[in-house]
């Protein structure tokens, strides 16, 4: 393990998760929430100028979307036209990129904490009626919501003339039915209108046309969930967290082959390796392995390996999107040991996509169906030796120079998305691969047996 | 509507452009020579940028935008051509063909493909899919006249769209998701649409096919002619088109002021009834009391024979001749002077009871469908557009939906296009003129500062009630300053008919008996004097025994007539009947003489539509037998008469129309023939309108675009080529060019007539009060539905059983108080007769109101109503 | 089946809370499914009665989410994950058993679905939408047990609480 001077601790610096761990008995009430501070944020902001909210905390804080694009979060207000009412703010959670379990518990744990972040970025960008978009699997998330909201409501906290300060907020939270395309935000609003969730082409960005053709702002649960604390701290104070412009601290979802799968909260600038590695995160791959390869940022990024290069690099948005071509995403980092088949891993993935594609796009109706024939004959010992180029340039097809998900001749990412297992079995382990389509390998044979489905899940 | 976005500079592959800014690239490089190869987008549609098969590259724009969906900015520099855009191109065709069926030998489509056409032009040679494709049952049926194949769907959403955005009826819609994507309707509720068979024309595929042309052609053996629909007055245009002699399709040709493109379905697929087994083929006469087959010379002489013993022994006003609304202008111009000019008489009437007088189709401030989409606000007062005028419903609903026209409706039963309107005004069948004095007071809200003219949609909404209130409520309407109205009237060329002289009163070229005496009595020797009778009077006198000679053109007038006892009567009555038409109706059978007639795609011509535009139709077949058109029937007639028209070709009639017909005045064949969308009468006020070049059609697009430009020659198909934007020269004319510039078209023509006024309606019109309704009535209301017993539906096989069944439709309050259950039969009884109907509860149909569908059924409206009356009032009674 | 008069008054609720009322497709097509067992033809078509639209519609909206079962269901639908976390954790295995197992049980629908957010303790699945995570194939087999023997209570097929918890 490498440590350098002045990188923030490879410890969990328990901010938007601190109650929930702190009061894991009561974390979702009104009492509970409020008793550890709860609203005090939303009070002191009620007396601000809505403005100088977004411009001098939010965007000072240097907050950037916790929802995968890691975009600047006062930036994207600033969007918002003039004087054109009503707005929108509609709340993305419908975490359903793979291995990505964060907002989920923040919704289930800490619900007032959000409805604390909506109220106070309401506020900021004069939004009257917010949304909250959870995904549909979320039952108990949905009770949750729903039960803060009503008290959040008896309470004064919602509805008119919020705490005597004219400002009315009410909130509707809508159960979305299973659909990850839904997550991208214009989908999202589709679904949200009645729709089938198709994204929309851009522009209008939803800024100026979004939701019923409003000016909205989507953001995602984690990123609205730190807006109170951000109020609480200070922006300045905030943005001293992190490193370069990943500033603050955020939620990685950690899971696979770690003994200590689970969400941790950490600040930016940590590597790789302390993620994975650090006795209070991740503890180390299991049974004393090592890392075969790992998926940085949910299902959609590209992958990195076990190498010391790619375990060393920091959490930092941008450093590892220029280094390596990956992403942080959403913040799922899947680690898996040497026991693993990339080209299983591949074809699950591809499944996924291509059951997930929209169909809008040609190039992702029909491209990740096709891709996860192709994978699937490799994983399952059906393969060609030719078939992986011939997956590279159906993907080249998909996202023009192989750089999924940033290149694309589609209207979202999700189709480029599809190619990015495809660019990483053919950077990492193109030989194995190939080896298997000479060999007629079924990757299930491989991993299946070994992966102990009796060898429970550590972590929380 | 005038283009007023700033100009702006862009560069497509190298060519420096000029176009508006925010246009559209994928139209802006079209219009410029540029095609970029689309699958999704679609003129008329929102671009949804699905298909991805328009991506290009923009200088400064990361990736590479689809040109559907970019629109243009000043500076922007695009290639259209690059190496990344033909490796995209490759790819989204490889991706569309994978799971596509190579089933084209047996597509529809086949052959006039674009996506052949594009994989030709711009796809990969071979295919690298190995995998098994995607399978679903084949065709399914979404409707009675569409069948879907979604194998070979490519989810490029036009029909879709166009259901929801064009038609309004959103029956079918995407289902699933990703690769199983697939267009559906919902259970047992299939795609009733009015419009269904636009569908199957946009889709770029085989998915969408129309079951009366599955598996009838080969596009290649198939040839077209450029025509405009005469199944109503809206007059669509499109590609008539035929193999071996057989009409087998009919596509909608976009033209900017009428169609757009679109059809009806009753207009698509009514072509079937040219090949209706019962068409006549031969003249008859009556012999020993029926009809037995003879040559024409025979059946000629035989009718003028019957016309010359009335004249001879009444007099001219004993002759009478009803219909003609269904054929040519030329059939119209020359039964009008065979009528006016040869006979002498006046009692000549192409409405057939369901119109309105000619004074009001003539004299009011006439609007254009173009209007529509620029008014302050459109008033209906009128005909369910949906039902009697498809297509114009489609321009009404786009004014309103699209550009944002308020519509006020004023009506007595909820219609169509009633859920658009932005203010109704509710009134008893009659009470038109009460409602009128409304419309000043609600229509200053929706207004609002709108600027444009308000255009009135004003018409018969029933043949239940008399023209009279509405004529009363046109004359309140007309003194609302900005108004101009579209007259709807119904059949194929009712506008034109009248606009000829085929109306009492009137002579050819919108000017009366009195203002027109000097000129025609100068052109053709002689005219009527006094104002003849109307159908209604003719039928009238013929009862009474007061017609000689009754010369029926065309129309089945025993059911066409609102009031069928009176029809049966005047028949009966009439002294001779000559009756020209394609089959024996009812009438006919009853006829003395009976002359086969060609119909529409079997002769050549001009149409009037209902905003006096004419445009030409084409001649695509040959009749089978031997009829004749109307224009050489009436020729016939008139030299059996002693007077020779010498005129042997349409076109010379329709220099003798532009010479003689003051409305027509520079509207020569020649200018026919030029102008693209038509010419709208007057032309003095329309000249502006006047579009001299030939369509465009862009290179690659061509097999599936319906246009075939037309050549010189009218009847054949012209090889296909890409016209240029130049004028269409006339070969043999060496001074086209000047020419072009010397527009309009040598005015001397009818130089040496003495002038005659163009009629003006002066408004003035004493309203005759509607009776009252006693408590115990009901006021009967009887619209048209698209599909009835007309004969082109009813020969139709395709559309056929599609005719709902009869019904009276009442307020659910009326069946309670008549105490009977829903859908039960009761009695139900008017002051001209009674019948037994079935009745249905709606909750739409105001308390007070019944309304039946005139023309379904044996019996019906026609048994009911009596057109002496100005309302039809009815009562019901319990059969139990 | 029709909206009970307690559901209908909750819809009505329901479409109340949007702009535009086609958004409440997604809610009501929930509370249906949780009154139905599934999501009817009927219900179908009384939801694009009362929001306005044509049954097309809704359905093509519906059918593009995967939680809304067109075809009846088991009382209890169990959604097992197997994507990438609990691919290798196990997933594919305690699927398999669980399809097996209950191959010919009316009662209990076994589908495979996508990652539930619950890669923490994988591998995961649902029963009715209620979380069941770090399962072997003869935990996951007991949990279901445990709900068909009424030792645990079930929500709506939907997700929804007993009684129609869309509220
Ligand atoms: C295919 C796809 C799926 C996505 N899923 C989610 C999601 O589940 N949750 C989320 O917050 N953002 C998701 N996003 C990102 C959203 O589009 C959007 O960027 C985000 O909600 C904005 O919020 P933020 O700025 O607060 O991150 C997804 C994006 C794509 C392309
Ligand atoms: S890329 Fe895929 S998911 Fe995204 S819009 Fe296109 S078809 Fe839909
Ligand atoms: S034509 Fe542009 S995306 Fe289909």
């Amino acid at each position: 393990m490498t440590s350098v001077i002045g990188a923030p601790n490879a410890t969990e610096t328990r901010i938007v998760t601190k109650r929930l761990r702190d009061r894991p008995e009561d974390s979702w009430t009104l009492d509970g929430f409020t008793q550890s501070g709860g609203y005090e944020a939303f009070r002191a902001a009620l007396k601000l100028d809505p403005e100088a909210i977004g411009a001098e905390q939010v965007a000072a804080a240097g907050l950037r979307g916790r929802g995968g694009a890691g975009f600047p979060t006062g930036t994207k207000w600033s969007f918002l036209p003039k004087d054109s009412y009503p707005r929108y703010l509609v709340v993305n959670g419908d975490e359903g990129e793979p291995s990505t379990f964060k907002d989920r518990m923040l919704i289930e744990n800490d619900p007032h904490q959000l409805i604390e972040g909506i109220a106070i970025s309401s506020y900021a960008i004069g939004c009257n009626l917010a949304f909250i978009y959870v995904r549909g699997e979320f039952a108990l998330g949905f009770e949750r919501l729903e039960a803060a909201r009503r008290d959040a409501h008896a309470a004064g906290f919602l509805g008119a003339n919020i705490l005597g300060s004219g400002f009315d907020l009410d909130i509707v939270i809508h159960r979305a039915a299973g659909a990850y395309i839904c997550g991208e935000e214009t989908a999202l609003l589709s679904s949200l209108e009645g729709d089938r969730g198709m994204p929309r082409i851009r522009p209008p960005f939803p800024a100026v046309a979004g939701l019923y053709a409003k000016p909205t702002i989507v953001n995602n649960v984690e990123t609205l969930s730190t807006v109170p604390h951000i109020m609480r701290m200070g922006g300045a104070e905030y943005a001293k967290l992190g490193v370069n412009k990943s500033t603050g601290t955020r939620i990685f979802s950690l899971s696979g082959h770690v003994n200590r799968p689970g969400n941790y909260e950490v600040e930016l600038g940590i590597t790789f390796r302390d993620l994975i590695e650090s006795p209070e995160l991740g503890g180390g791959v299991r049974n004393g392995g090592k890392v075969k390869f790992f998926i940085p940022g949910g299902a959609s990024s590209q992958w990195l390996t076990g190498s010391d290069e790619h375990l060393d690099a920091p959490l930092d948005m941008d450093y590892v999107q220029q280094t390596f071509g990956v992403m942080l995403g959403s913040g799922a980092v899947m680690v898996y040991d040497e026991t693993t088949n990339p080209a299983l891993v591949a074809w699950r993935l591809a499944k996924f996509f291509a059951h997930e594609s929209c169909g809008k796009c040609t190039p992702c109706r029909e491209g990740t169906g096709w891709i996860e024939k192709v994978l699937y004959r490799i994983s399952h010992g059906y393969g060609r030796p030719q078939d992986l180029d011939l997956l590279l340039d159906v993907g080249d097809n998909i996202s023009p120079g192989l750089n999924a998900p940033f290149s694309q001749t589609t209207i979202c990412p999700l189709g480029p998305s599809a190619v990015s297992p495809v660019v990483s079995l053919h950077k990492f382990f193109r030989e194995e691969v190939i080896a298997m389509c000479q060999n007629n390998d079924r990757a299930l044979d491989v991993t299946a047996s070994d992966s102990g489905a009796s060898d429970l899940g550590a972590g929380e | 509507m005038k283009d007023e976005r700033e100009i702006v500079t862009v560069t497509i592959d190298g060519i420096e452009m000029q176009a508006p800014k925010g246009e559209l690239l994928i139209r802006v490089a079209q219009d410029n020579g540029t095609f970029v190869p689309r699958f999704c987008w679609h003129e008329r549609m929102k671009p949804v940028g699905m298909c991805r098969m328009c991506l290009v590259e923009v200088e400064g724009v990361r990736g590479m935008p689809p040109a559907c969906t970019t629109t243009v900015t000043d500076g922007m520099v695009v290639n259209t051509k690059s190496e990344t855009v033909k490796k995209a191109q490759d790819g989204v065709l490889e991706f569309l063909l994978i799971n596509h069926p190579l089933d084209c030998p047996v597509c529809d489509r086949g052959g006039e493909c674009p996506l052949q056409d594009q994989t030709l032009a711009f796809g990969p040679g071979e295919s690298r899919y190995v995998e098994e494709k995607r399978h679903f049952e084949k065709p399914i049926p979404i409707s009675e006249l569409v069948l879907l194949d979604r194998e070979r769907c490519i989810q490029c959403s036009r029909c879709t769209r166009f259901a929801d955005e064009i038609a309004g009826d959103r029956l079918i819609d995407f289902g699933e998701r990703g690769g199983e994507m697939q267009v559906i309707t919902y259970p047992d509720d299939p795609f009733t649409s009015y419009f269904s068979g636009n569908t199957v024309q946009v889709c770029p595929v085989g998915a969408l096919t129309a079951k009366p042309y599955r598996f009838r052609a080969r596009p290649w053996d198939l040839s077209a002619v450029e025509t405009s629909c005469q199944t109503c007055s809206v007059g669509c245009r499109g590609s008539l088109e035929s193999s071996s002699n057989e009409l087998v399709r009919l596509l909608g040709v976009d033209v900017e002021p009428v169609n757009h493109g679109w059809l009806c379905d009753k207009g698509r697929f009514g072509y079937e009834a040219t090949h209706a087994e019962d068409r006549a083929r031969n003249p008859m006469i009556r012999r020993d009391g029926s009809l037995v087959e003879c040559s024409w010379p025979e059946a000629l002489d035989a009718a003028a024979e019957g016309i010359k013993r009335s004249l001879d022994l009444h007099g001219p006003a004993s002759i009478a001749m009803v219909g003609g609304s269904r054929g040519t202008n030329e059939d119209a111009y020359l039964w009008a002077r065979l009528a006016k000019g040869v006979i002498g008489t006046d009692n000549v009437d192409a409405q057939i009871g369901d119109g309105l007088p000619a004074e009001v189709v003539l004299g009011l401030p006439g609007a254009t469908i173009p209007d529509l989409d620029e008014a302050a606000a459109i008033i209906l007062l009128g005909p369910d557009l949906k039902e009697e005028l498809p297509v114009l419903y489609l321009r009404v609903r786009r004014a309103c939906v699209d550009l944002g026209v308020p519509i006020l409706d004023v009506s007595a039963v909820d219609h169509g296009l009633s859920k658009y309107a932005s203010a109704t005004i509710r009134h008893l069948p009659g009470e038109q003129a009460s409602a009128a004095r409304e419309i000043s007071a609600a229509l200053a809200p929706l207004i609002d500062g709108r600027s444009g003219p308000i255009v009135v949609v004003l018409g018969r909404s029933d043949v239940a009630t008399s023209a009279e209130p509405t004529v009363a409520a046109a004359a309140i309407i007309r003194e609302i300053p900005n108004t101009r109205f579209l007259v709807a009237l119904r059949r194929g060329n009712v506008r034109g008919a009248i606009d000829l002289g085929l109306a009492p009163g009137f002579l050819p070229g919108r000017v009366t008996l009195d203002a027109g005496a000097e000129r025609f009595v100068a052109a053709w020797g002689s005219a009527p004097a006094e104002v003849g009778l109307d159908t209604a009077g003719i039928f009238n006198a013929a009862s009474e025994g007061r017609i000689g000679a009754l010369i029926l053109v065309g129309a089945d007038i025993v059911n066409d007539f609102p009031d069928r006892r009176l029809v049966r009567a005047g028949v009966g009555g009439a002294g001779f009947v000559i009756c020209i038409n394609a089959t024996v109706t009812e009438a006919a059978a009853d006829a003395d003489v009976f002359l086969p007639a060609t119909v529409w795609g079997e002769k050549a011509g001009t149409t009037t539509n209902l905003e006096g535009r004419i445009s030409r139709v084409g001649r695509k077949i040959a009749a089978v037998g031997n009829p004749m058109p109307d224009f050489r029937i009436a020729s016939e007639l008139a030299l059996r008469l002693g007077t020779d028209f010498d005129l042997e070709t349409v076109e010379e009639i329709q220099d003798e129309i532009a010479r003689v017909a003051p409305a027509f005045a520079e509207v020569d064949a020649q200018l026919l023939k030029r102008a693209r969308d038509g010419v709208v009468l007057p032309l003095a006020l329309h000249r502006d309108e006047l579009v001299l070049e030939p369509r465009r059609i862009p290179v690659i697009d061509f097999s599936w675009e319906p246009i075939k430009p037309e050549g010189p020659g009218e009847f054949e198909v012209v090889e296909f080529e890409v016209v240029e934007p130049v004028l269409e020269a006339d070969a043999s004319d060496e001074a086209a060019a000047e020419e072009e510039s010397a527009l309009p078209v040598d005015i001397s023509n009818g130089a040496g007539l003495p002038d005659a006024q163009l009629f003006v309606w002066s408004a003035q019109h004493a309203a005759q009060p509607t009776p009252g309704r006693d408590n115990y009535a009901l006021r009967l209301s009887a619209g048209r539905s698209l599909y009835d017993n007309g004969r082109t539906v009813a020969s139709t096989p395709a559309l056929r059983a599609l005719i709902p069944a009869q019904t009276l439709r009442v307020n659910p309050s009326e069946i309670s108080r008549v105490g009977v259950a829903d859908g039960e039969s009761v009695r139900v009884s008017t002051a001209r007769g009674s019948l037994v109907l079935s009745l249905t509860g709606d909750a739409n149909v105001p308390a007070g109101v019944a309304v039946m569908p005139f023309n379904i059924g044996e019996t019906g409206v026609g048994d009911l109503v009596d057109v002496s009356l100005v309302v039809t009032d009815l009562r019901l009674e319990t059969l139990r | 089946m029709a909206f009970t008069p307690e559901n209908l008054l909750l819809a009505n609720e329901i479409v109340a809370r949007y702009p535009k009322t086609k958004s409440a497709i997604l809610p009501l097509a929930h509370l249906a499914q949780d009154q139905d067992g599934y999501l009817t033809q009927d219900a179908m078509r009384e939801i694009a009665g009362m929001i306005g639209v044509t049954p097309a519609e809704v359905l093509g909206t519906c059918s593009f989410y995967t939680m809304f079962k067109r075809d009846e269901v088991g009382r209890l639908v169990v959604s097992v994950c197997t994507n990438v976390t609990c691919l290798v954790m196990g997933g594919p295995e305690v699927l398999e058993h669980l399809e097996q197992r209950y191959a010919s049980d009316k009662e209990v629908t076994i589908e495979e679905v996508e990652c539930l957010a619950a890669c923490g303790n994988a591998p995961a699945m649902q029963v009715n939408y209620e979380f069941h995570e770090s399962l072997t194939p003869g935990s996951a087999t007991e949990i279901i047990e445990a709900y068909k023997a009424g030792e645990l209570t079930a929500r709506g097929v939907s997700g929804g609480v007993a009684g129609g918890g869309q509220g």
